[in-house]
């Protein structure tokens, strides 16, 4: 086999900045899908577990589209699917739909395992010392849920951050749109993403440790 | 003072407590005896209101514990209850999970509840583990520190649910120690338990339970001596 491609590393280079600017622009909106992915889902988990009939239906059915169904397709249903419907989101708004939809989705279902996870008799013993239900909730339950949570959130963070690259296919400038336009201006399409996947490496790297560190100070039992 | 009338209990179709009828006085230690599902710990949840009752009346120091107007958590400050399954709260330290409900519950100030927690610790002998978090201590120290989290607010009532029926055998000792400190120190205790020397040594009356109705009650002398009811006679028989 003949290899005579010759790479060209200083037009990428160039564009770092850029890329990085861009870069900070995928953790923010990953965060913030995040955020509005962990309120969802906290809700969607409640309903699942006891909500009214059809709200617990809706909760069932929002987390199996989430999760059974391509998070690409996900992203079109914000954009083609409500663009027919006369509804046309910014191209932010779209991705930031998308992945709240689909964290919300993959969250609930941890955060439903994790109040299972945690014994009746814990809510028991805490309303036999005279707590409220609520004080319950917030010093015995929740707390402890939070911690058999915690480590799939941070897989979920990370997926997000990953899965926010399907942003270039609907035409927002995150680290993989910004790459793509670069890229194709200058046709070294092979050398910016190969320096892309390296920032979205060191990305990851940088979440995970910084979620195990606060894991640490967090949990100390 | 506890006074039970006429109690009935049922989960569905499952009549638990037939009719129950029963008066513990302050300082009294009883204990309740009897089979497994002869409803003798569904009657501790009844008394403090973790279950509900579909007849008769519960009245802890004249207030109907059922009644809808009745400040439950409230109630149950009075009353301290161990449980079978220790129940410590694993993401607490022994001295937090002591401290917790006196500060958030009663209301008392964060040094004021460390100081009550400090003080249950070494009153059930847990002195040297104040720092240490429950998956570090053994099932008959996570007990003690039940029993210490519920003594920190000084209930006038404790009730131990089979407190040591979930312990490993070299374990049962330590608590029943503790027990029969508190009952030295005059604190009231319905007890329900499998442990028939406690039973013997410290209660004042035993109650045994059978199929949902109290069978017999009395000093342990005659319980044990010479019970009067042919059940309790074949329960005491099998046991020993």
């Amino acid at each position: 086999m003949n290899f005579d491609y010759t790479f060209h590393w200083r037009p990428v280079i160039r564009k770092l900045p850029e890329l990085l600017e861009a870069s900070l622009v995928t953790l923010q909106i990953s965060v913030l899908s995040m955020i509005i992915g962990i309120g969802i889902g906290l809700v969607l988990a409640l309903l699942r577990m006891g909500g009214p009939k059809y709200l617990s239906w809706i909760a069932t059915a929002w987390v199996e589209t989430a999760r059974n169904t391509p998070a690409l397709f996900q992203l079109f249903f914000f954009s083609f699917g409500l663009g027919a419907f006369g509804l046309h989101l910014t191209p932010y708004f779209i991705v930031l739909a998308g992945l709240s939809f689909n964290n919300a989705g993959y969250l609930a279902e941890n955060f439903r395992g994790g109040f299972q996870a945690v014994p009746d008799t814990q809510m028991r013993a805490a309303r036999s010392l005279g707590m409220s239900a609520t004080q319950a909730y917030t010093r015995i339950i929740i707390p402890q849920v939070f911690r058999i949570v915690y480590h799939p959130m941070t897989n979920q963070l990370v997926w997000a951050v990953l899965m926010s690259s399907l942003a270039m296919i609907v035409g927002f400038r995150e680290l993989a749109g910004e790459t793509q336009a670069q890229a194709f201006k200058t046709f070294r399409i092979f050398e910016y993403f190969a320096v892309t996947a390296l920032i979205y490496y060191v990305m990851v790297k940088m979440i995970l440790g910084i979620s195990r560190l606060l894991s640490w100070r967090l949990f100390r039992y | 003072m506890i006074e039970i009338k006429e109690l009935h209990k049922y989960f569905g179709a499952l009549h638990v407590l037939k009719g129950i009828d029963l008066n513990v006085k302050k300082g009294e230690v009883l204990s309740i005896i009897g089979a497994s599902g002869s409803g003798k710990s569904t009657l501790l949840y009844c008394i403090n209101g973790l279950e509900a009752i579909q007849k008769g009346e519960v009245k802890v120091d004249g207030v109907s514990v059922h009644d809808k107007g009745t400040d439950l958590n409230k109630l149950r400050t009075k009353m301290g209850m161990v449980f079978q399954q220790w129940n410590s709260f694993p993401h607490l330290s022994a001295l937090e999970n002591v401290a917790l409900a006196p500060r958030i519950v009663k209301g008392k100030s964060k040094s004021e509840s460390r100081e009550i927690a400090r003080a249950q610790l070494e009153h059930v002998g847990l002195n040297d583990k104040i720092d240490v978090y429950p998956s570090a201590l053994s099932g008959g120290q996570q007990q003690r520190l039940a029993i210490a989290r519920a003594l920190a607010m000084e209930p006038e009532y404790m009730l131990f649910d089979e407190a040591t029926s979930a312990l490993d055998p070299e374990l049962v000792g330590e608590v029943l120690d503790t027990m029969r400190l508190l009952a030295e120190e005059g604190m009231t205790m319905i007890c329900v338990t499998h442990e028939m020397g406690f039973a013997r040594d410290v209660s004042d009356r035993v109650a045994y339970f059978h199929e949902g109705v109290m069978e017999e009650i009395g000093p342990p002398e005659q319980i044990f001596g010479k019970p009067e009811s042919a059940h309790t006679a074949k329960f005491l028989a099998n046991v020993r």
